[in-house]
C-alpha cells in the first residue's frame, strides 16, 4: 500500500469511529441498543480476559480451517481431472451445475439429520460449501492454461503426469489461489450462520446468545472481530499468492 | 557431438488440410516450407511431430514413426508463438526437456552450460520470459528446442515480430548453428526473402499440396506453375548474345541491346534471370552507382494494394518489377512515363545453358 493510500485509510476509519462515538454520545438512540465504540472496546477486553472470546473464536477458526482443508482435499484432485480429461469434465460437469446453485446454509438441515450435532457438522458443512466453487475454479483454471504450453512440453519429451505437475498446476495456481480467497470468506459466512442457528459453540453462537441477553456490546465485539479475522486471512492468502507466483507474473 | 543425422520421409500424408504430401528431406538439410497462410505448413510440422492425427506414413531414417508418440520422436519444436513456460526462468525453460527425458543431474548441468555458452544466454539465465525482449525469447525458445539434442528441428515462423536488423542477425546466427549441429531442419515461413536466405531446398505449399520442390535458385528462377509464379512473382528472363569476363567474379553480358553486369564465373551465359521483386523502378534518378541502371518506359500496371506490378520497356525487353504499393503511389507512375530501372546485381541468376 502506498503512503497516501494509508493516510486515506486512516482518515476514513478514524472518522467512522468518531462519528459513531458522537452519535452514540448524543443519546439520540438508547445507549443499550447503540453503545459508543469505547464501551464496545472495554467489553471486548472483558470478554478477552474471561477467556470466552478466545475460546469461541478459536473454535470457529479451527472449524473454518478444517472445513476448507477437507473441501480442498476433495475438490483439487477432481477439479484437476475435470480440467485435464474431457470425459471427466463431461461426467462431473452436469452434477456440479446441479448442486452448485444451492446456498451453502441450505445443506444444514440435511446434515443435522445425517450427522447430528457433532463437532464434525460445521466442518462438513464448510467442506460442502467450499467444494463446488473450488471445483469449478480449478477446472477452469486448468482449462485456461494455454494448450500450446502443453504441446511444447509434450514435444520436449514430458510425460502426461509431469506436464500436469510441472506446467498445468503452476500455471493455474493464480486462478486457484484467487478462488481460495473468495472461498475462505464464503466459509466464514456459512459457519457463523450455522453457529447462530444450530451449533452451541463458536463466535456465531456467542453472538446469538449475547443478542438474546441484549448484550449489544458483545455482539458488536464479535462483528469487529469477524471483520479483523476476515482481513487478516485475506491478507495472508494474498501474501502466499504473491510468494508463489509474483516472480513470474509481475511483468 | 550431436551428429545424429536423420532423414525424413513423408508418404501420402493426408488429413483435414493436407491432400497427399510426399516429401524426402535429407540428412542435415535445412528445408523450408514456403506458402501463404492456410497452405498447411504448420499442419505438416504437426504431422512430423506427431501432435495431430494423419493418414500416410512418416519415416525418420527409414523407421516408421506412425506409432511413436510426440514425446518419443526426439524432435525440437519452436512454435510460432514460442510458448516459453512463463513460470520458469530461462535456465529452467532450457533444462525442461532434459529433466523430462530424465537426464542425470550432472549431465543436465553440463549440457545447460554448453547451451547457455553456445547461444550467449548466460546473462539471461535467471530471467523470466515475461521480462525478455522478442529476440531474446526467440533465442531461448531455440535453445530449449535444441538442448535435448533432437534428431529433427521444426521451426514455425520463429523469427517474426522483431526489428529487421535483429531478425537478420538471428537468422544468420541460426543458419550457422544449424550448419554446426547438422540437425535436419524443417523451417516454415511465408516470407520469400527468408526462404531464399535460409533454405538448402524448399517446397512451395498451397491448399495442402506441394506445388514445387527445389533449391531456392531453381524455384525462384523457374516457377513450375501459375501458383508458384504468382506467389513468387514470375522472374524476368533475358536472353544473352555475348559476354565479357570482367574478373573478380563479374561478367558483363550483352542481352540484345542492354549490357548487364552479373555475378558469375566463366564466359558461358545463355540467359540471365532476375525476380520481379529485385527490379527497382524510380521516377527520379536513383542514388548509388551506375551499375545495371537503365532508362525505360512504363508500359502497364497490374494489381493494387500491397504489391504492384509495373511492366517497363527497356530497349527491346519487357521487364516486370514488383513494387510495394505505397512506393508505387508515391512515385505517381503513369503509362508512357520515362523511368529509371535498376536490376539488383546480387540477385541476378545466370543460366549457362
Amino acid at each position: 500500500m502506498k503512503v497516501t493510500d494509508l493516510k486515506w485509510s486512516a482518515i476514513s476509519i478514524i472518522s467512522f469511529f468518531l462519528l459513531w462515538e458522537m452519535i452514540a454520545r448524543s443519546h439520540f438512540f438508547p445507549s443499550i441498543l447503540f453503545p459508543p465504540p469505547c464501551e464496545v472496546l472495554a467489553t471486548g477486553f472483558d470478554l478477552l480476559r474471561s477467556g470466552i472470546l478466545l475460546k469461541s473464536v478459536g473454535n470457529s477458526f479451527l472449524r473454518v480451517i478444517a472445513g476448507i482443508l477437507l473441501g480442498l482435499a476433495l475438490a483439487i484432485p477432481v477439479g484437476l481431472l475435470m480440467g485435464w480429461v474431457e470425459t471427466v469434465d463431461k461426467l462431473f460437469g452436469p452434477i456440479t451445475s446441479l448442486l452448485f446453485p444451492i446456498p451453502g446454509i441450505a445443506w444444514l438441515p440435511l446434515l443435522i439429520v445425517w450427522v447430528g450435532l457433532r463437532p464434525s457438522l460445521p466442518i462438513l458443512l464448510i467442506a460442502i460449501v467450499v467444494f463446488f466453487p473450488v471445483l469449478l475454479n480449478i477446472s477452469s483454471g486448468v482449462k485456461s492454461v494455454d494448450r500450446e504450453n502443453i504441446l511444447a512440453a509434450r514435444t520436449l519429451g514430458s510425460s502426461e503426469l509431469r506436464i500436469l505437475v510441472s506446467v498445468v498446476v503452476p500455471l493455474s495456481l493464480p486462478f486457484i489461489l484467487t478462488g481460495v480467497r473468495i472461498e475462505v470468506a464464503l466459509a466464514w459466512r456459512v459457519l457463523v450462520a450455522a453457529e447462530m442457528i444450530a451449533i452451541p459453540t463458536g463466535i456465531g453462537a456467542l453472538m446469538s446468545r449475547s443478542e438474546s441477553l441484549l448484550q449489544i456490546k458483545a455482539v458488536m465485539v464479535c462483528l469487529g472481530l469477524l471483520s479483523i479475522i476476515g482481513l487478516i486471512m485475506d491478507w495472508s492468502l494474498r501474501y502466499v499468492e504473491k510468494r508463489l507466483t509474483a516472480h513470474w507474473r509481475a511483468f | 557431438m550431436e551428429g545424429l543425422l536423420t532423414d525424413i520421409e513423408l508418404r501420402k500424408i493426408k488429413n483435414y488440410i493436407l491432400k497427399g504430401i510426399d516429401l524426402n528431406i535429407h540428412r542435415g538439410e535445412l528445408f523450408v516450407l514456403l506458402g501463404p497462410t492456410g497452405a498447411g505448413k504448420t499442419t505438416l510440422l504437426n504431422v512430423v511431430s506427431g501432435l495431430i492425427p494423419y493418414e500416410g506414413e512418416v519415416f525418420f531414417n527409414g523407421k516408421s514413426m506412425n506409432h511413436t508418440s510426440p514425446r518419443d520422436r526426439k524432435i525440437g519444436y519452436v512454435f510460432q508463438k514460442l510458448v516459453l513456460f512463463p513460470h520458469l526462468n530461462v535456465k529452467s525453460n532450457i533444462a525442461y526437456g532434459l529433466h523430462s527425458q530424465k537426464w542425470a543431474p550432472v549431465r543436465i548441468e553440463k549440457r545447460l552450460n554448453e547451451i547457455l555458452g553456445m547461444m550467449d544466454l548466460y546473462p539471461l539465465a535467471d530471467r523470466y520470459p515475461g521480462n525478455l525482449s522478442g529476440g531474446e525469447k526467440q533465442k531461448v525458445a531455440l535453445a530449449r528446442a535444441i538442448a535435448p539434442s533432437p534428431q529433427i528441428l521444426l521451426l514455425d515462423e520463429p523469427f517474426q515480430n522483431i526489428d529487421l536488423r535483429s531478425t537478420k542477425m538471428i537468422r544468420l546466427e541460426f543458419k550457422r548453428l544449424q550448419r554446426d549441429l547438422k540437425i535436419t531442419t524443417l523451417f516454415v515461413t511465408h516470407q520469400l526473402p527468408e526462404a531464399e536466405e535460409m533454405a538448402d531446398r524448399l517446397a512451395v505449399l498451397n491448399h495442402g499440396r506441394i506445388e514445387q520442390i527445389g533449391t531456392p535458385k531453381e524455384v525462384f528462377s523457374q516457377p513450375q506453375n501459375d501458383f508458384v509464379s504468382s506467389f513468387i512473382g514470375s522472374p524476368n528472363i533475358l536472353r544473352c548474345l555475348s559476354s565479357i569476363v570482367l574478373g573478380s567474379g563479374l561478367v558483363e553480358v550483352d542481352c540484345d541491346g542492354i549490357k548487364v553486369i552479373v555475378p558469375h564465373e566463366g564466359e558461358r551465359v545463355k540467359n540471365i534471370i532476375i525476380p520481379a521483386k529485385d527490379v527497382f523502378v524510380s521516377s527520379d534518378s536513383p542514388p548509388g552507382p551506375y551499375i545495371n541502371r537503365f532508362k525505360g518506359q512504363v508500359m502497364a500496371f497490374q494489381g493494387n494494394g500491397a504489391l504492384k506490378m509495373i511492366r517497363v520497356k527497356i530497349g527491346k525487353h519487357l521487364v516486370d518489377a514488383e513494387v510495394p504499393g505505397w512506393m508505387a503511389s508515391s512515385h505517381h507512375f503513369k503509362i508512357g512515363q520515362e523511368v529509371y530501372v535498376v536490376l539488383k546485381l546480387g540477385k541476378i541468376m545466370v543460366n549457362e545453358g
